[in-house]
């Protein structure tokens, strides 16, 4: 049509355009670089290069992050001192975040809110601080596969790229030249709003974005109105990695449109003819920025992208790491309740002058004491691996689904997390990354089709890298598998039994291996030796359960479960 | 602060809008939760109503002991955002460090719940916030008074205020008794339709190239919501709840089953402020039927083995009301 872009993009050009625009507005919020390299490394340099750059390390601490009192200088001073934090240090600059898509929530949470107002403000132990913080975020995320960034950051940062496996070529990124207002027609505004609808954009935030990047970009040319180029560029960095799904078919209005869309160009309607083209372009040119493979994926419903399969933000927000605080408050550590000395030390700072302290002991009063609290109920992440196979008759199905439900409400009280891994067919499935959503669990199960082979050992497999991702950030992983344990599938997609069955044994053993704990509930009619042959392999309670309702099943496996 | 964007300017969002003007117009409703997809002007909203409200006497705002005299005259409604990782001191007030320090003196500092009194306390991301805040604010917004007995100080303030929370439930959930002290809960979804989309582009390009000239745009719609907001607060403490309207508001909880008496007054409670904000001097039946799905839906009994929404299980209860 009307040829922006027909050929693959270069993607690195296009990650240094969006750094040229972010130096332009940083009101673009920012860009998410997946993959590990030198392509990422030279966006990285040529974003911070004479700017005002703040690293937020994965351990960094509320304190450092926005601001507090500072423990060190109140402690000599004798009196309460305030420190500015990294996100007002970083203000006019970048906030460069390494391994973003293991970034704590609060952390998250307080970008979002500086992102949001431009300031940061800070209510915490006797310190109010209010400053300003305008910066461009650069979030890197290592590429590991499950693990995305945090969904409420991505979407208010204009750009994101993939560059794994892409080399980056010699790149002189010009001045930013003057600029001034930039203006933009409604045909173009129309052009924004029907692409990102077109391409299941939800979050209004899309489509500012893109609006944003386009006078950005024709500021970057001097220009001081919008031209048509501009929107598709800007749809193609922006709008073209949010998309959730395919354009309706060619010619036929975009799903959800206000009523009534007339298929054909409508002379009663504001010159439509024109807009439709405009429309058109700006959507050809979002598409012509997805590979080809992401365009099936996207095609055939699946989830893609950096951010569309984010995890339940709420499921990680009690404490990531085993042991560590998820709060403190005043009192004695007695009954198991250990001292947070950091803390107490904190509350007994200030006084110190007022106490008379008039040599270098710290005076500690019973009111200063502070106690960390655990969460440690909310360790526990349940790993659903469910046979929806052919085998395990639909009834059965339905029965499990009812069992994993009641489990699922059971979690949600106990604040553990979920996830759900579905086998069927050629392989498995995770419909549900660990989360504490019971809403998003309840729809996960709802859509889980029945039908197919009975892939057993891709099911585990996908339980097992569950389990163990889970493990890493301090979890306890408990693997539930509900199938009837006869393998038809070989990992390698073949049907004959014998590979498959040796193949779920394989997997089975290795989970065993890992020390994850679990439970095998035979959901077969008439539960043969292949059940409890895998349970064994996998060190898991083993449960037969041939006419066990959804009820019967929960109990089980309630009875056998880590409490 | 930036200029704030204009409450009447936000496109679509009507039940949200609706739920705030109501808590505006009588705070006895008991806070407004706002559940909601991402970049959907959940907390714009907010912001806005606060910037619009009528100025309230000073008396009645912020910090007041029994100890000072009231101050006289008029203030703005006091709005107070509770930024994340706030901690209980600062929430709760403390001793006033600087002047412990400084002058020897003991004195109290009021935190953030004593400057909020009178006006509105925002939460946005309420699920991130720690359970310990949240129990404690709970405990204030219920009883209208804080009480801190700590480092020495024994201080008891007025702390009234219209708790606003905002929250994504895809982000995990929140525990059903802090639910359940939300007066209202509003859901709010990205507007489907693409003029609306159009529109919503526009007044944010509009907005952000000129705040101030955006503002005056839709200054004369903001007097006229405020407007409504002052009258419906003059008319809201006459407004006659008929027999009839009180059986039903009854009727329709035992149909749905929401738990408790709370439901009940607070859909009356919904019901008046909405025939006090359309100047209605009696609460008719359709007033208590708009308000039933905001002053309900998270209230009913959970079912994780029921698909249907809490909004259908309303609409039914009010159809057959209704026959």
């Amino acid at each position: 049509m009307t040829g922006s872009g027909q050929n693959a993009p270069d993607l690195f050009a296009d990650a240094m355009l969006a750094v040229r625009l972010l130096r332009i507005d940083p009101g673009l919020g920012g860009i998410v670089l997946r993959g590990d390299g030198a392509a990422q490394d030279a966006v990285v340099a040529a974003l911070c290069e004479g700017a005002v750059v703040r690293r937020v390390p994965r351990n960094v601490d509320l304190d450092r992050l926005v601001g507090g009192l500072d423990l060190g200088a109140t402690l000599a001073a004798g009196r309460p001192i305030a420190q500015r934090g990294l996100l007002a240090e970083a203000n006019g600059g970048m906030l460069v975040m390494p391994g973003a898509e293991r970034a704590d929530d609060m952390v998250v949470s307080q970008l979002c809110a500086a992102i949001d107002s431009g300031m940061v403000v800070v209510e915490r132990d006797g310190v109010a601080l209010r400053d300003a913080a305008r910066f461009a975020v650069v979030a890197l995320d290592d590429g590991i596969e499950d693990e995305r960034i945090a969904t409420g950051l991505a979407e208010r940062l204009a750009f994101r790229f993939d560059l794994s496996g892409i080399a980056p070529h010699a790149f002189r990124i010009p001045d930013v030249p003057p600029h001034g207002e930039v203006a933009v027609d409604d045909e173009q505004l129309h052009a924004i709003a029907a692409t990102a609808a077109a391409l299941g954009v939800e979050s209004a935030r899309g489509a500012l974005l893109t609006l944003r990047a386009a006078k950005a970009i024709a500021a970057l040319g001097g220009w001081d109105a919008v031209s048509d180029l501009d929107i598709a560029t800007a749809a193609r960095l922006v709008l073209g990695p949010r998309a959730t799904r395919m354009p309706a078919p060619e010619s036929e209005a975009p799903p959800d449109s206000e009523p009534p869309p007339p298929p054909e160009d409508n002379p009663g309607d504001q010159g439509d003819g024109e807009v439709r083209r405009l429309d058109d372009m700006v959507l050809e040119a979002a598409l012509a920025s997805l590979p080809r493979d992401v365009l099936a994926a996207i095609a055939a419903g699946q989830g893609r992208g950096p951010i569309s399969r984010a995890r339940g933000k709420g499921a990680k927000r009690k404490s990531p790491t085993r042991g560590r605080a998820i709060g403190v408050r005043a009192g004695l550590p007695r009954g198991g309740l250990r001292l947070s000395l950091i803390d107490t030390l904190r509350a007994a700072a200030p006084w110190q002058r007022l106490r008379g302290r008039d040599d270098s002991r710290i005076r500690v009063r019973r009111d200063d004491l502070r106690i960390r609290r655990f969460e440690t109920r909310a360790e526990a992440t349940t790993i659903f691996a469910v046979d929806a196979s052919g085998s395990s008759a639909v009834a059965r199905l339905a029965e499990a689904k009812g069992a994993v439900e009641l489990l699922l409400a059971e979690a949600y009280v106990k604040r553990a997390q979920v996830a759900l891994v579905a086998f069927r067919g050629e392989g498995a499935e995770i419909l549900l990354p660990p989360t504490r959503s019971l809403a998003r669990a309840k729809r996960a199960l709802a859509e889980l089709p029945g039908g197919g082979g009975t892939p057993i050992a891709a099911g585990l497999a996908a339980a097992h890298d569950l389990a163990i991702a889970a493990a890493a950030k301090g979890r306890t992983p408990f693997v539930v598998v509900l199938s009837d344990g006869r393998a038809n599938i070989a990992l390698d997609g073949g049907t004959d039994r014998a590979a498959a069955a040796g193949d779920a044994e394989a997997a089975a053993k290795a989970i065993g291996e890992s020390g994850i704990a679990g439970a095998f509930v035979d959901i077969s009619p008439r539960p043969r030796a292949e059940g409890e042959r895998l349970a064994a392999a996998m060190g898991a309670r083993y449960l037969a359960l041939p006419r066990a309702d959804a009820g019967t099943m929960h109990a089980a496996v309630r009875a056998v479960a880590p409490k | 602060m930036r200029t704030p964007f204009p409450f009447s300017a936000i496109v679509g969002q009507d039940e949200m809008k609706l739920a705030l003007l109501i808590a505006a117009v009588d705070p006895r409703v008991g806070g407004v939760m706002v559940f909601g997809d991402r970049g959907t002007g959940k907390s714009t909203a907010v912001r806005a109503l606060a910037a619009l409200l009528p100025p309230i006497p000073a008396a009645r705002a912020g910090f007041q002991t029994a100890d000072a005299p009231p101050p006289k005259g008029k203030v703005p409604v006091p709005f107070v955002d509770l930024p994340l990782g706030a901690t209980e001191d600062r929430v709760v007030g403390a001793l006033d460090l600087e002047a412990a320090l400084g002058r020897g003196e003991k004195r109290f500092e009021p935190g953030l719940l004593a400057r909020a009194n009178g006006g509105f306390l925002y939460i946005d991301e309420i699920n991130l916030l720690e359970d310990h805040i949240v129990d404690l604010l709970l405990d204030v917004a219920a009883s209208g008074e804080n009480l801190v007995e700590r480092e020495g100080l024994s201080v008891r303030h007025a702390a009234r205020f219209v708790l606003i929370g905002s929250g994504n439930p895809e982000e995990g959930e929140l525990r059903p008794q802090l639910l359940d002290r939300f007066g209202l809960s509003v859901e709010v979804r990205t507007p489907k339709g693409i003029p609306e989309r159009v529109e919503i582009l526009k007044r944010c390009d509009a907005f952000e190239r000129d705040p101030g000239g955006f503002a005056e745009h839709w200054g004369v719609s903001e007097k006229k919501t405020l407007k409504r907001i002052a009258k419906g607060r003059d008319l809201v403490g006459a407004i006659e709840v008929p027999e009839p309207v009180l059986t039903r508001a009854a009727l329709l909880c035992g149909t749905v089953g929401a738990d408790g008496l709370r439901g009940e007054l607070t859909l009356m409670r919904a019901a008046r402020a909405l025939a006090a904000l359309e100047g209605h001097r009696t609460v008719e039946a359709t007033h208590l039927d708009r308000v039933a799905p905001m002053a309900l839906r998270h209230r009913l009994r959970r079912n994780p083995l029921d698909d249907s929404g809490s909004n259908a299980r309303i609409e039914r209860a009010l159809a057959e009301l209704a026959a």
